[in-house]
């Protein structure tokens, strides 16, 4: 799986970092910095929830 | 390069100020019938350039404030927040005021619980059976659910009914007329005016009643900002400063959520298909005792199904308003620095492109592989989209969870006139259930 964040979109609210902190950084008042946009398949059900709790729908899964 | 034209404007006018205070959707779906996915009406000697479809939707969503700006389009709310709150404040400090604490994800299992406690309350002292009116049994629940999840349940302990009646003559006092003059001489402002003094009037009770330094650990929202002080040591916030922040921060939150826990209610009650599905699935998650505040953070399929439905029909916010702060351009339609932007989300849910069935209640949409919302991500817009997409998304689900939880596991509903005769009250921006809209309640198990 591979991730792609809409940095036009992203408000920093930074709802990914608390679902994935591993794949997620959100720094204070700044945009989403995604640490691993191929992250492992075992954090599939983490960064799913990422992706679906972003207020703002600025990240995307894609596969593979 | 084919030169840009202006948009098309739709029939009926010269000015649309009336129809959008007496039926805005029909204005709003007959601009996309007649003009497409841009077209124009006028409001109050304005121009308003109303979008549709995905293509305009997207634009209108991606745009950052420099370019198309709230503020000055919602001129009916700055009597109500007060001078220099929200759509007073500069693009910067909305955003910076948009990352409210309250709603961080660490703090939702703590209002699941809140919740739960507060519907508990409500139906406290219903009987066996009886009879509510939707519009006032959600709208008190919800001042009681955003004051103590947003302000603290300090705060909350001093609300009662008489809080949430203010509330309403605030919501009630939303006229279009206020594009022609906020502080206009009519009846609905007059009470908006009076209800909001009498709200600082209770707030200030509130803060004379507050120890000057309370525990650490029993602080709430009002205590920290009583305990702001300006360099020479008096408190930086009024009482009507004050009241201005708790309203603001309610307001996205209030008639929203109650709205669409009515309507909610109201397509279950017109489906009893649907609603026993959802019935079914809430007494098989619940069978081995489970709180609600574990469950309404969790998938409840059905229940969320219904829930987006409602919404998708029934959005509380059926038009969004920009003002073009430089010339724009969407498909091949000039818009002039100056001119207001609309996006129609009543109209844009029910494109029957993206929506098959577009009027049916059809909560089997959003099943797998349909996903209907998902798929149609600048359509499908009840909470907005893109940049300003509500903040509260999440937490208005939860609640709705948590709400249906309570109210469908112990009691019985069923509708108290004929379904069709519910409706909505489109003479004020503010979106509310028109009366009478009743329904009767009977407990389900002892």
């Amino acid at each position: 799986m591979r991730i792609e964040a809409d940095l036009d979109l992203c408000q920093g609210h930074a709802m990914c970092e608390l679902e994935a902190p591993d794949v997620f950084e959100v720094p204070p008042k700044g945009k989403v910095r995604v640490l691993d946009d191929a992250p492992d398949a075992a954090l599939r059900d983490e960064v799913a929830s990422a992706v679906r709790y972003c207020p703002t729908r600025a990240l995307k899964l894609l596969e593979p | 390069m084919t030169a840009l034209t202006e948009p098309r404007a739709v029939s009926g006018g010269p000015d649309h100020l009336d129809e959008l205070r007496s039926d805005p959707i029909g204005l709003m779906r007959r601009v996309r019938d007649e003009c497409g996915d841009v077209g124009e009406f006028r409001l109050a000697g304005r121009r308003v350039v109303l979008l549709s479809g995905a293509e305009a939707n997207e634009f209108f969503f991606r745009a950052p404030d420099e370019e198309l700006d709230q503020a000055e389009a919602y001129p009916f709310m700055t009597p109500i927040f007060g001078e220099g709150v929200v759509f007073d404040a500069t693009p910067e400090q909305r955003r910076e005021a948009l990352h409210n604490q309250a709603l961080k994800g660490s703090f939702l299992k703590g209002h699941a619980a809140t919740i739960a406690a507060e519907v508990d309350r409500m139906v406290a002292g219903w009987g066996d059976e009886g009879e509510i009116d939707l519009l006032d049994f959600f709208a008190e629940l919800t001042i009681y659910t955003s004051s103590a999840c947003l302000i603290g349940r300090k705060f909350r302990e001093r609300l009662d009914r008489r809080f949430a009646e203010l509330y309403h003559d605030l919501e009630r006092g939303t006229d279009a007329i206020a594009y022609v003059d906020p502080y206009a001489d009519i009846e609905s402002f007059r009470k908006r005016d009076a209800a909001r003094a009498a709200l600082v009037r209770l707030v200030q009770g509130i803060m004379d009643g507050r120890p000057p330094n309370p525990p650490r650990d029993d602080r709430d929202l009002l205590d920290v900002l009583m305990s702001i002080r300006e360099e020479d040591g008096t408190p930086k916030f009024s009482a009507d400063q004050v009241t201005g922040m708790f309203i603001s921060m309610m307001f996205a939150g209030h008639h929203t959520t109650s709205g669409t826990a009515a309507w909610t209610l109201i397509e279950l009650l017109r489906h009893p298909d649907v609603l026993d599905g959802v019935v079914g699935e809430l007494d098989g998650l619940y069978e081995d005792g489970r709180e609600v505040s574990f469950q309404a953070l969790r998938a409840i399929p059905r229940l969320e199904s219904a829930v987006k439905e409602a919404l998708r029909l029934h959005p509380p916010l059926i038009l969004l308003l920009r003002v073009a702060r430089s010339d724009q351009e969407v498909l091949g339609h000039r818009i002039p620095a100056g001119t207001m932007v609309g996006c129609s989300l009543a109209v844009s849910n029910r494109i029957a492109e993206d929506f098959p069935e577009p009027d049916a209640f059809r909560p089997e949409r959003y099943a797998s592989p349909r996903e209907e919302d998902l798929a149609n991500r600048w359509t499908w817009v009840p909470f907005g989209a893109g940049r300003h997409r509500c903040v509260g998304a999440n937490f208005a689900m939860i609640q709705l969870k948590a709400i249906f939880s309570v109210l469908l596991r112990d009691w019985e509903f069923e509708l108290a006139q004929p379904p069709g005769t519910y409706r909505n009250d489109h003479s004020k921006m503010v979106v509310q259930l028109a009366r009478p809209c009743a329904v009767r309640y009977r407990r389900r198990r002892p």
